[in-house]
């Protein structure tokens, strides 16, 4: 069987992004690190290759500036077995349907039966480049799983909803994105990060691929996020609680 | 002719190593690392979540169920865990330089195969039982006695602060017992051997979470071939243990220095007196100064000894250099750490007092600072007393 992990470069998150003033694209420095929410999908993508044994594989896909490759070395040096990156000058600021153009060509050239990918990256959070990946690659898309199981050439997944979640079953090949809550990600030890090094890392451009990247999206202007402000303070006189309750639902937390 | 330059940074992948290991500190003991000190809890989960990380399989080739890193990757852990919490950092330095090490460098095939998997996959423990109530420096004075009785070993004394002894994931320990009049040996005591007692934990200064015990042997019974290496080679071996561990013990001082460098520097840009951070004072300044100089050096000093042990050079040398001034480093630092905090600094919530608590015993631990400089002045060729 051979899984792919959609996996994403991006700038460290520990540090304020910039964005390039003519553009408003965010600048990417050399060394970024591995979406934290994509160590899910690749946890998620080891645990099946460990169940199915050695007929299966992990493939990384990628679409990033190359950089370093110091987050894609993250994600092998968990224990991907490989990756690809599609780096080409002509993809940069691509809006999602670009990027799921990209990755769908580079996956459709290298094969699949199952396509994991997270549910938003942390840098862009459009939340749709999924999707549209599994309409690209006409295959069915099980969305937001929390629990995922292989039953043969069949994968079922717990689908999170508000409520609870729903059961749903699909025959491979087939897309999945799984939330952070899904499993929890191994560190890499000592020797995973040994052996990443040595991993194949394969990079391609747009021409190699033969797409011709179209970006439909233009960013017109940025604001930043306005100062928190001061909270309300509750004064508790024996019935602050349901002050507290009315809050949270006005807020639609509860 | 362009000579090979000193390398001053570590390798690509030491420094992506130590990434995840920080991370995994900060994530999974940093948080619990307060309250581990007050209850003086062993986290054994924890531990176990160090083992799957491989850490205690560092340094160990491939074949006997390690990780195929070397002395280098293990003094980056050691270091990033200590910075965090030094009761795990020296669980893990014990763990692998005494415990496991001894067993590793003079077991015969079948004690290798047998314990080796569990203690290198942080499933089991060993201890060192060296020490004595009056053998500490003066290791040689050892007066525990194994007398072999047909094909059995008959043990008959007792070991005194030995780490890692009395844990739920101990499985042996290997002690030093005289086997004869002048000769002292190696020999592997399975943990739960009838005549074999491990006595409640230490009410210690610092390293709550660390498990320390008194070990009482009273006609304790173990096979003959539970010798470890050859007999009357147990003095030569434990000295041989030591120069390995304290470079590690170094790498231990380092992260508690580290992080009293840190805090220090964090506390004197964001604590306001008389209107102004404090470290807009010289007297508050100039002391992070000095701390990030003895960081410097320790780290300098550490990864000297741990790199010429990973090139199998001499060390004792280098390693009793790093030990002696890393752990004095760690003393100094925890105490102008805490001079810097103030009052706050004195308060078991704040992170220097238990850095400050737990520093003293770097300088005694695997060798006093008196005992380094005794190796450091030998090794410059002054008369041996």
């Amino acid at each position: 069987m051979k899984i792919a992990v959609c996996v994403k470069q991006i700038p460290d998150p520990a540090t304020p992004y910039e964005l390039d003033p003519g553009t408003n694209f965010v600048a990417r420095p050399d060394d970024q690190v591995l979406d934290d929410t994509d160590r899910y999908g690749v946890e998620v993508g080891l645990q099946l290759v460990e169940e199915i044994g050695e007929d299966a594989t992990l493939t990384l896909v990628s679409m990033s500036p190359s950089g370093t490759l110091q987050g894609i070395r993250q994600a092998l040096a968990m224990g991907a077995d490989r990756a690809i990156i599609i780096d080409d000058g002509s993809l940069r600021g691509a809006d999602a349907l670009t990027t799921a153009k990209v990755l769908a060509a580079a996956l459709k050239e290298d094969g699949f039966d199952l396509v994991i990918a997270g549910t938003e990256s942390t840098d862009g959070y459009a939340g749709v480049m999924p999707q549209q990946l599994a309409e690209l690659l006409d295959v069915p898309s099980l969305s937001f799983a929390r629990k995922v199981e292989r039953d043969g050439d069949k994968i079922r997944v717990e689908r999170q909803t508000q409520a609870g979640y729903n059961v749903v079953e699909a025959s491979l090949p087939a897309l999945l994105t799984v939330t952070s809550g899904v499993v929890e990600p191994r560190y890499p030890n000592f020797k995973g990060i040994m052996q990443a090094k040595k991993k194949p890392v394969e990079t391609k451009t747009c021409a190699d691929l033969g797409v011709e990247p179209v970006s439909q999206q233009i960013i017109q202007s940025v604001e930043p996020i306005p100062a928190r402000q001061a909270g309300e303070i509750v004064e508790d006189e024996g019935e602050g609680y349901l002050k507290i309750v009315a809050k949270l639902e006005e807020a639609k937390v509860i | 002719m362009r000579g090979t330059a000193l390398r001053f940074e570590l390798a690509d992948e030491h420094e992506s190593f130590r990434k995840v290991v920080r991370d995994f500190a900060e994530a999974e003991i940093a948080p619990q690392a307060a309250r581990w000190d007050e209850t003086g809890a062993f986290p054994v989960a924890t531990v176990r979540k160090m083992g799957e990380l491989g850490l205690f399989g560092l340094p160990f080739p491939e074949d006997v169920g390690g990780i195929g890193g070397d002395f280098t990757s293990l003094c980056v852990a050691i270091e990033e865990i200590g910075r965090v919490d030094q009761s795990m950092g020296i669980t893990l330095e014990a763990g692998v330089g005494l415990g496991i090490n001894p067993i590793f460098n003079y077991g015969s095939a079948e004690q290798k195969e047998r314990l080796l998997p569990d203690l290198l996959s942080g499933n089991a423990l060993a201890g060192f039982g060296l020490t004595e109530a009056e053998a500490g420096s003066d290791a040689g004075a050892t007066k525990t006695k194994a007398v072999l009785d047909g094909d059995e070993w008959v043990i008959n004394g007792s070991k005194a602060f030995i780490t890692n002894a009395g844990t739920e994931l101990t499985s042996v320990v290997t002690i030093t017992a005289r086997t004869n009049e002048n000769e002292i040996s190696s020999i592997i005591v399975p943990a739960g051997t009838e005549g074999f007692t491990v006595e409640p934990a230490y009410k210690k200064m610092g390293w709550h979470a660390s498990d320390t015990r008194g070990l009482v042997f009273e006609d304790c019974r173990v096979p003959a071939e539970n010798l470890l290496g050859t007999r009357g080679r147990g003095f030569h071996q434990f000295l041989a243990t030591l120069d390995d561990g304290r470079i590690a013990i170094a790498a231990l001082a380092l992260g508690l220095a580290q992080a009293c460098l840190d805090v220090s520097v964090d506390y004197a840009k964001t604590r306001q007196a008389f209107g102004r951070p404090i470290g807009a004072n010289q007297g508050v300044a100039f002391q992070c100064a000095d701390l990030k100089v003895m960081v410097d050096a320790a780290r300098m000093l550490t990864y000297r000894a741990a790199a010429l042990k990973d090139a199998g050079r001499p060390i004792k040398q280098a390693a009793a250099v790093a030990k002696l001034y890393a752990s004095e480093a760690a003393v100094s630092a925890s105490r102008i750490a805490t001079q810097i905090y103030g009052g706050a600094g004195f308060m078991e919530s704040s992170p220097v007092a238990r850095f400050y608590r737990d520093a003293k015993i770097l300088e005694i631990g695997e060798g006093t600072s008196e005992i380094q400089r005794l190796v450091i002045s030998r090794g410059l060729g002054l008369p041996v007393l």
